[in-house]
């Protein structure tokens, strides 16, 4: 299966030669095998990847939340104004509202010219909690995760490869940060043992502590976060907008000097097969 | 390993930040976590007992009804919760560690997840302010 990213900044969405290189666009991913494709949320990324890249009839876009950076993308993404395509759009239950009813919260005036039920594709709305299902070729599970509001990862598996995309979460969340006994840390059930983790690592570790609660991870917490689940690589994802490309590789060089963990920060544009 | 869900992991790092005893069971009533304040209470560490099954840790509790008559197990409020997944609140006496009659209100209440699960209980222990 191939892994390819769309978006990997945080929060909103950056431009200028200063984000140039790992990109300004927010969360969007996708996998695809065979005709099977899946996009993983629906951030400012997610309009690159609806052009060509979207060319079987069947799309499913499985959304971690819905904070404004992983959906502002979904009114530009152009299968959804094809009559011709089937869209699936998965996403966290609430214990409220809807999960259609949240999306047209965005998806209408005056926030959007368009109501969600009138685009012109078969649309179809899925919630999912603490759960397993299959999407063609894909087994997914997907689970609640420490983070303000509805807010699941996700697993993604195929064959024997394992691609874990959890770009929100503050596992670390509480007094003493992450409890570090596999049973106590959200999220663990979605990264253990991952070939490929996509996981937040907004912050710096001196960042953190004036924004905790806020949902995300220091660059130390999300290491930690991926020694304890034995994830064979990740991807260190959410880059907060205000870190230039090269505040980000400062980052990332004082990190590795205290971990061998094997990372490297996420890029736009960035693709891996899995074979 | 499966890890525990995330309303009762955090319900754990919110009892880790209370200065009060907290007690965190499972549906079973199996103590799965309890907080320093706790573990002056219980008279052990959840460092060095880490869970423990229900039978062993409710004996350590011999609790007494104002007039000083023991307490039978389901009139406490943590199993009442764990019994029906409601609240409840209840002053009565334990016998404290040091062997005496030490007045407490406990606060019991279900930990039902957004998606509508029963997940398990928390217990609170107050001491009771002298009128």
């Amino acid at each position: 299966m191939k892994v390819k990213l769309w978006g990997v900044r945080g929060s909103i969405p950056t431009t200028g030669p200063d984000t140039e290189k790992y990109g300004g666009n927010t969360s969007c991913a996708s996998v695809a095998y065979d005709d099977h494709l899946l996009v993983l949320d629906g951030g400012t990324g997610i309009r690159q990847c609806g052009g060509a890249y979207c060319a079987s009839k069947r799309i499913d876009i499985l959304l971690t939340h819905l904070h404004l950076d992983h959906i502002q993308g979904l009114g530009f993404f152009s299968p959804l104004f094809d009559a011709s395509k089937e869209i699936h759009i998965w996403g966290p239950a609430s214990s409220s509202q809807s999960l259609f009813s949240r999306i047209s919260r965005y998806l209408s005036p005056p926030l959007f010219p368009v109501l969600l039920r009138d685009v012109p594709c078969k649309l179809e709305l899925h919630e999912v909690s603490n759960s397993v299902f299959d999407i063609g070729p894909f087994r997914i599970q997907s689970s609640y995760i420490i983070h303000p509001g509805p807010t699941v990862g996700y697993r993604l598996m195929r064959e024997n490869f394992v691609f874990t995309y959890i770009p929100d979460h503050e596992p670390a969340l509480g007094s003493h940060g992450m409890i570090q006994n596999p049973k106590w840390v959200s999220g663990y059930d979605l990264a253990e043992g991952a070939d490929i983790l996509l996981h937040d690592a907004q912050y710096t570790k001196e960042e953190y502590p004036m924004r905790r609660g806020w949902g995300h991870s220091s660059i130390d917490d999300a290491g930690l976060f991926a020694s304890i689940t034995s994830a064979k690589h990740t991807l260190f994802a959410h880059h907060d907008p205000s870190h230039s490309d090269a505040f980000l590789e400062e980052m990332l060089a004082s990190f590795k000097l205290s971990s061998d963990v094997s990372v490297e920060l996420a890029m736009e544009g960035f693709e891996i097969e899995l074979t | 390993m499966a890890a525990y869900e995330i309303e009762i992991i955090l319900n754990r790092q919110l009892a880790d930040c209370l200065s009060i005893p907290v007690f965190i069971t499972d549906i079973l009533g199996n103590l799965i976590f309890y907080n320093e304040p706790a573990e002056q209470v219980l008279g052990k560490r959840f460092e060095e007992t880490g869970e423990m099954p229900v039978e062993e840790w409710s004996t350590v509790f011999k609790p007494l009804d104002n007039d000083g008559h023991p307490m039978a197990p389901e009139e406490l409020p943590l199993v009442k919760t764990l019994s029906d997944q409601c609240p409840y609140h209840k002053s009565f006496q334990i016998i404290s560690l040091k062997g005496k009659k030490q007045p407490i209100s406990v606060t019991s209440y279900p930990i039902i997840s957004r998606s509508g699960n029963f997940l398990g209980a928390v217990a609170i222990f107050w001491k009771q302010k002298l009128k």
